[in-house]
């Protein structure tokens, strides 16, 4: 592999990322299943970077997931996007950043079709106004927030507390990154690094100690496309597509797996276990399968966050092995202790894949 | 005194031309950017449907040009009309100023940028070349792209042609015949490798041409598959992964090859765009100059006592570069003897 050519390319794509005075919107469905990540997206920004980071309660779905299941169409789903719009101009807000990647390449793709039919903007801008009397503003810059931490990464690695190398071995841990299919595929021009070579998660991966690793079927799908899960007969066709990506990366022996959607990072973790059900295989050494991570969770850790706090208990595949290989101190007893210390039980442990 | 004539470009057309209109009794100044005449041509190993030889052809328009002015190295740096109408005033970059009344335009194409189709992996991965580099190493180029025992071969057809993505929706017309050639080259060098050839269409439209691809599936047994690459990844072992669709089988294709030459088309040439502009030459809608006429007048521009010959207002295979070259000395000595 010729690292320079990836290099020459991701300089194609850069994005002018403004570094504070951020509108924030979360996603529908990643507090259900990585309910730390962006309760620690807001506390890594706000608290530890000291940006500015708003979110009002009022803001809804992107309507995304009705848009892509064709549930809506296009033009209901604009009008909710305009309405989230229309929160960010009352806020005083021009910088819009969606936890969602979907949501991201929703936005996207509105604010193109707007710009290549002003028509159409036009008459939504007359459907909000029928809808709730409320005006809007484009946003003037628009990120996924995986873009504002590819962008203070170094910010994020001066604050280090463990980096992402083997502290036994001195080693970077091999890291596969994942990116979200609606972060560049559309529009590469919108995305750090452009839809081939995605740079926003190789950026935070490289600059926090970690090597990334390239393998055959980087590319492919997790199995979240819509079509393949949310359809029920599909969800085989869902589970294969995992398998796929997991069988093309286990000659590499990645540590970990970096994402930056709500979905990919559920079904790479859960689809480990079943695929173990059904295969009797996992990926990971000694029997444990390969530990998923949001983008957040990823930069809690190297901060020096509790990864009981983060909400890695609810990883189905163990995070342990990664945290013993960082450094990073736990203590395993508080992993399913609550709020004030509360019993939260413990969940089912699987025979077929190691679990803590 | 014999007119001058300006050639600007030192390939195959230009070198053509300048033989020609030499034997017609002008004086032929050839300007070349590059420090050697043959243009692209002279790169080649060999050419289709007969394999002949690029450099028998270079050889053969070279011992001919003995009277010509060549101006290896030099550029042309100004150019425009003088103050005698239809004269041009021509300033190369070695300080020589021309005074003449014909200027042969024979500029030449460019090749597209592969790495451009980032998913092809040119310039990332480790064994994706492109046919001019492929070409290269066959006239004896060393390439550490190319492994010593390739197993499996591939060629993409269209790279950066028929592709509006990539800002060119024209085909190159020669790449189909030429990965036909290549398949059957590498083959032949190594015979127990499976060569696959991964199309579109296949354009095969010239003499022969037919014949030549029929050959390659029966007697070279190349492996012919109608569908886009999609994907090319790498391996751990350092081969290609190439994703692909079978359309005639109706079915995604997924191979691993240890060497893929991407088939980059021709397209025009950008430098010769700019100072067409500057001379108000006509452009057509696909970056080439444009010709008065694409039947009867195709070696003229729309500016009087500027022709053109070659690539430079399309694609065209060696053969019509030639004859190309030809009917602009030809049109050029007509026009200068009836001024």
């Amino acid at each position: 592999m010729i690292k320079d050519g990836k290099q020459e390319i991701w300089s194609d794509y850069q994005k002018e990322i403004p570094d504070d005075h951020w509108y924030y919107v979360r996603s529908c469905i990643r507090q259900n299943f990585f309910p730390g990540s962006e309760r620690f997206f807001l506390e890594i920004t706000k608290n530890v970077l000291g940006k500015d980071m708003y979110e009002t309660p009022h803001h809804t779905t992107c309507g995304g997931i009705a848009y892509h299941t064709e549930s809506i169409p296009q033009e209901t789903a604009m009008t909710m996007v305009a309405r989230q719009f229309a929160l960010m101009t009352e806020a005083g807000y021009e910088n819009y950043c969606p936890s969602c990647i979907t949501s991201f390449g929703n936005y996207v793709e509105t604010l193109e079709t707007w710009r290549e039919f002003p028509e159409l903007e036009a008459k939504i801008r007359e459907n909000l106004w029928k809808a709730c009397k409320r005006e809007f503003n484009k946003p003037k810059y628009i990120a996924h927030t995986s873009d504002l931490i590819f962008h203070w990464r170094e910010q994020i690695r001066q604050k280090a507390k463990h980096l992402l190398i083997n502290r036994e071995t001195g080693e970077p841990l091999r890291i596969v990154e994942h990116i979200g299919c609606h972060y560049a595929k559309m529009f590469p021009h919108k995305a750090v690094g452009g839809a081939e070579y995605p740079y926003v998660l190789a950026g935070m991966v490289e600059s926090w100690g970690g090597e990334v690793v390239d393998y055959p079927e980087r590319r492919h799908c997790c199995g979240f496309g819509f079509r393949q899960y949310l359809v029920q007969a599909n969800r085989g066709y869902s589970v294969a597509n995992t398998h796929k990506k997991f069988e093309s990366m286990e000659p590499y022996h990645p540590d970990a797996i970096i994402t930056n959607c709500p979905g990919c990072p559920y079904f790479l973790d859960r689809w480990q276990y079943v695929i173990a059900e059904q295969t009797g295989k996992t990926y990971g050494r000694n029997g444990y399968g390969i530990p998923v991570f949001t983008y957040e969770e990823l930069a809690g850790l190297v901060l020096g966050y509790d990864p009981w706090d983060l909400g890695l208990q609810l990883h189905q595949v163990a995070v342990e092995p990664l945290l013993d290989k960082m450094g990073v101190e736990y203590d395993p007893k508080a992993k399913y202790l609550g709020l004030n210390k509360e019993d939260l039980l413990r969940p089912e442990m699987p025979s077929s894949i190691k679990c803590c | 005194m014999k007119e001058n004539v300006v050639i600007i470009g030192g390939g195959i057309a230009g070198m053509a031309a300048a033989k020609q209109l030499q034997v017609l009794g002008y004086q032929p100044i050839i300007v070349e950017q590059k420090s050697a005449l043959g243009g692209h041509v002279a790169q080649w190993y060999k050419l289709f449907p007969d394999m002949t030889p690029a450099q028998d052809v270079i050889d053969e328009l070279t011992k001919d040009l003995k009277g010509v002015n060549v101006f290896l190295e030099t550029r042309v740096l100004n150019w425009e009309r003088s103050l005698l109408q239809h004269e041009y005033d021509v300033t190369l970059s070695n300080g020589v100023q021309v005074h003449t009344k014909a200027v042969l335009v024979a500029s030449g194409f460019r090749l597209f940028k592969a790495a451009k189709k980032e998913e092809y992996g040119y310039g990332v991965y480790d064994h994706v070349i492109t046919n001019a580099d492929l070409e290269r190493w066959m006239r004896g180029r060393e390439d550490k792209r190319i492994p010593d025992k390739p197993r499996a071969i591939g060629f993409v057809h269209c790279v950066g042609s028929r592709d509006l993505k990539a800002g060119n929706s024209q085909c190159s017309k020669v790449c189909c015949t030429t990965a036909i050639k290549q398949a059957i080259e590498m083959k032949e060098r190594y015979p127990e490798a499976e060569i696959y050839c991964f199309y579109m269409d296949l354009r095969l439209f010239g003499k022969k041409y037919e014949d030549f691809y029929i050959n390659a599936q029966q007697e070279f047994g190349v492996h012919f598959i109608r569908g886009r690459v999609s994907e090319v990844g790498e391996t751990i072992d350092g081969r290609l992964q190439v994703k692909a669709e079978d359309t005639l089988q109706g079915k995604p294709l997924k191979v691993q090859l240890d060497l893929l030459v991407l088939m980059s088309g021709m397209i025009c040439n950008v430098e010769t765009q700019t100072w067409a502009r500057e001379l108000h030459l006509n452009i057509d809608n696909d970056g080439f100059l444009k010709s008065a006429d694409n039947v009867m007048h195709i070696v003229e521009s729309n500016r009087p006592g500027i022709f053109y010959a070659g690539a430079c207002t399309g694609t065209k295979t060696v053969p019509e570069t030639l004859a190309e070259a030809n009917a602009a000395a030809l049109a050029i000595h007509k026009y200068l003897s009836n001024d």
